[in-house]
């Protein structure tokens, strides 16, 4: 074996990797499948409006795996997050709307409603290529990869850490916001973007393509997943945690802080953007309120409650979080703020490892009480 | 091979300096921690420096590490190797390793990580991200545990081990990267008598090998050592010479006594 599969091989033990596959497969093949095959009315049959939803979460669990490689390994609580995910998403929704064509409300060939809207005449030089997929993909990775970049590098070779970095992170997306709310931007203004058609020439309302939509989020979510643990199971991944640990000895040990930053911040802002342009196709709009300051701590509440530093950790947080927020937000929606309040605060006091630590905890609890049974040592040692 | 109990290093010549402090100044807020101190260690010397608190011993070691930049005067390493204008990376990546008055190791990786992170070999981030320890780095790894004595606890997290582990710890770590000068701030604060004499003797297994520079206050440690003494006072060189000369010299004794 060469030691680059060698490594892919040992990413997860084998129970981890058989977990993995399990609830991979799972989550790509039981959805569609209770979606299509069974008949309507069954009560097992998962509404049509819900393989959407799925997917948005499946997004979001991307998005908080993203922010769980930056803040749980390399220390960095960035707070801009969503802005890289909207980043993401406005490609995609460029390249969307450039596939509307002539069924616009104007019917203009190559200038999107809005633009028709603002008398514009042609179509600023940024909106070129988006028309070709390939282009659009290439965006949604490169756009959010660069700002992070940038952005990443002035403020980490100036050593901002900790609260000052977290709160030029929100200053970043809350500036984002306000440019993307102008209609001289040139992306819709506040109503953003919208009222997609087509997507590769399939009907984005069209049901098998909203299924496809949601297997290729679980996919690269699947992905991401192992591409985060490619980064921490390596001595780069043990850099990371060495910084939070004691920043000055790395670098006296005679690493970059700033690179290794660097590369966490970057990779973890292009995941961010692979998120968003998964959702936006599924949700059906992207609009500035993405970039909203409030977004981006919402992501961090869902690592926070998940358990940071465990990748596993940070989607289940995202899940659990939303599932919970789309049911109080339908059941009692003027306690979801004061809910999502609480529930950051409990977990920070009660379970600073999060939902991860606690299964940790209980499994080595669990562990203990079993040694102490008498036997149970000899059994063991058997 | 220079020699290690040279007694006037400050007449090395260039080339045997390991390090030369010229007229250095570092101010803060007016208040002067190093006040024009020259200071010469030579090549595979071992150096104590001692002095009261406040004397400047630490903000001496910022500044030939990089942490700090000085008001006025150079720092040479290796004869003309000019400190004050590299950053703290530069300068390690030189040969010069640190360890810290307060021990600093990576608590959240275990003793074995902790030492393969000071491994030598490449540090930039896509050779980190694919990089494989190849059998001879565990050797040189397992070697290095046997050393600092704690080849049991390879498996333990850092921050599970015993103070006088981590300063032992911490000192393997500065040696996998085979610094020619080693810079040990403090090596026996926190440690117990029996940990003292260990590190004495770790301390003088590292001479001739590698220029060592030790700050500490416990002097029953200074006289194990048995080195060239440097006295430090308010940021000026007050006496050197052996333990024995200095410890007789009245102004050395108003300092530590008098008051
Ligand atoms: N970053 C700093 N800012 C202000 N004063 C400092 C700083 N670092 C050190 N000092 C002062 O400089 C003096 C020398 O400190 P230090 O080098 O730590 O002494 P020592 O290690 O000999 O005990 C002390 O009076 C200390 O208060
Ligand atoms: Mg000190």
């Amino acid at each position: 074996m060469t030691p680059l599969t060698f490594r892919l091989a040992r990413l997860l033990d084998a129970r981890g990797w058989a977990a993995f596959a399990a609830i991979a497969v799972a989550a790509a093949m039981v959805v569609p499948l209770l979606n299509t095959a069974l008949p309507a009315g069954h009560p097992l049959r998962l509404p049509d409006y819900m393989v959407p939803l799925l997917g948005k979460y499946v997004c979001y669990a991307i998005l908080a795996l993203a922010l769980d490689l930056c803040w749980g390994y390399a220390g960095i609580l960035s707070l801009g997050h969503g802005a890289f995910f909207a980043l993401g998403g406005y490609c995609m929704g460029m390249y969307l709307m450039r596939q509307i064509g002539t069924r616009g409300v104007y019917g203009h060939p190559v200038l999107p409603d809005f633009m028709v809207f603002l008398n514009w005449k042609e179509l600023p030089a940024y909106w070129y290529g988006f028309d070709m997929f390939w282009y659009a993909l290439l965006m949604v990775v490169l756009v959010p990869g660069a700002l992070a970049f940038v952005f990443g590098f002035l403020a980490f070779r100036s050593r901002v850490t900790g609260v000052y970095l977290s709160i030029i992170t929100q200053a970043l997306t809350f500036a984002m916001m306000l440019g993307f709310f102008r209609n001289n931007f040139g992306f819709g203004g506040n109503n953003g973007l919208t009222d997609f058609k087509e997507l590769l020439g399939f009907d984005v309302q069209a049901r098998s393509t909203r299924i496809g939509l949601y297997v290729a989020s679980v996919l690269a979510l699947a992905l991401a997943f192992l591409a985060c643990r490619f980064v921490v199971t390596s001595k780069l991944g043990r850099v990371m945690l060495a910084l939070r640990d004691a920043e000055s000895r790395v670098r006296f040990l005679g690493y970059s802080v700033t690179s290794a930053k660097l590369f966490a911040f970057t990779l973890s802002a292009m995941l961010a953007g692979v998120a968003g342009a998964l959702y936006v196709p599924q949700v059906g709009i992207i609009n500035p309120s993405e970039f909203s300051p409030a977004n981006s701590i919402e992501v961090a509440i869902w690592v926070a409650v998940g358990g940071r530093g465990t990748l596993v950790g940070a989607v289940l947080g995202a899940f659990l979080v939303n599932f919970a927020k789309t049911w109080l937000t339908g059941a009692a929606p003027e306690v979801w703020l004061f809910f999502l309040g609480a529930l950051f605060i409990g977990v920070t006091l009660f379970l600073p490892r999060g939902l991860a630590g606690l299964a940790g905890q209980w499994r080595a609890g669990l562990g203990a009480a079993f040694r102490r049974r008498p036997g149970a040592v000899e059994a063991r040692d058997a | 091979m220079p020699d290690a109990n040279r007694s006037t290093a400050a007449s090395a010549a260039v080339e045997d300096r390991q390090l030369y402090l010229d007229g250095v100044t570092v101010s803060f807020d007016g208040f002067k921690a190093l006040n024009d101190l020259s200071l010469v260690v030579a090549k595979g010397e071992l150096r104590s420096i001692i002095g009261p608190n406040g004397a400047g011993k630490t903000t001496l070691m910022d500044v030939v590490t990089g942490k700090t930049r000085p008001d006025s005067g150079r720092a040479f390493f290796a004869g003309d190797v000019d400190l004050t204008r590299l950053d703290e990376a530069a300068i390690a990546t030189l040969g010069i390793g640190r360890k810290f008055q307060k021990p600093t190791v990576f608590e959240n990786l275990s003793v074995f990580e902790n030492l393969e992170l000071a491994l030598s070999g490449p540090r930039g981030a896509w050779a980190t991200l694919f990089a494989q320890l190849a059998p001879p780095e565990a050797e040189r790894i397992d070697a290095m545990l046997e050393r600092i004595g704690l080849e049991d606890r390879r498996a333990v997290p850092a921050g599970a081990l015993s103070h006088g582990q981590k300063q032992w710890l911490e000192i393997g770590m500065l040696l996998m990267q085979e610094p020619q000068l080693l810079l040990l701030d403090e090596p026996v604060a926190g440690m117990t008598d029996r940990e003292t004499e260990e590190t004495a003797k770790l301390v003088l297994s590292l001479a001739g090998q590698h220029t060592v520079v030790v700050v500490e206050h416990d002097m029953e440690f200074v006289r194990a050592l048995g080195a060239r003494v440097t006295v430090l006072h308010e940021g000026r060189v007050l006496a050197e010479g052996s333990i024995d000369h200095v410890q007789n010299d009245p102004r050395v004794v108003e300092v530590y006594l008098g008051r």
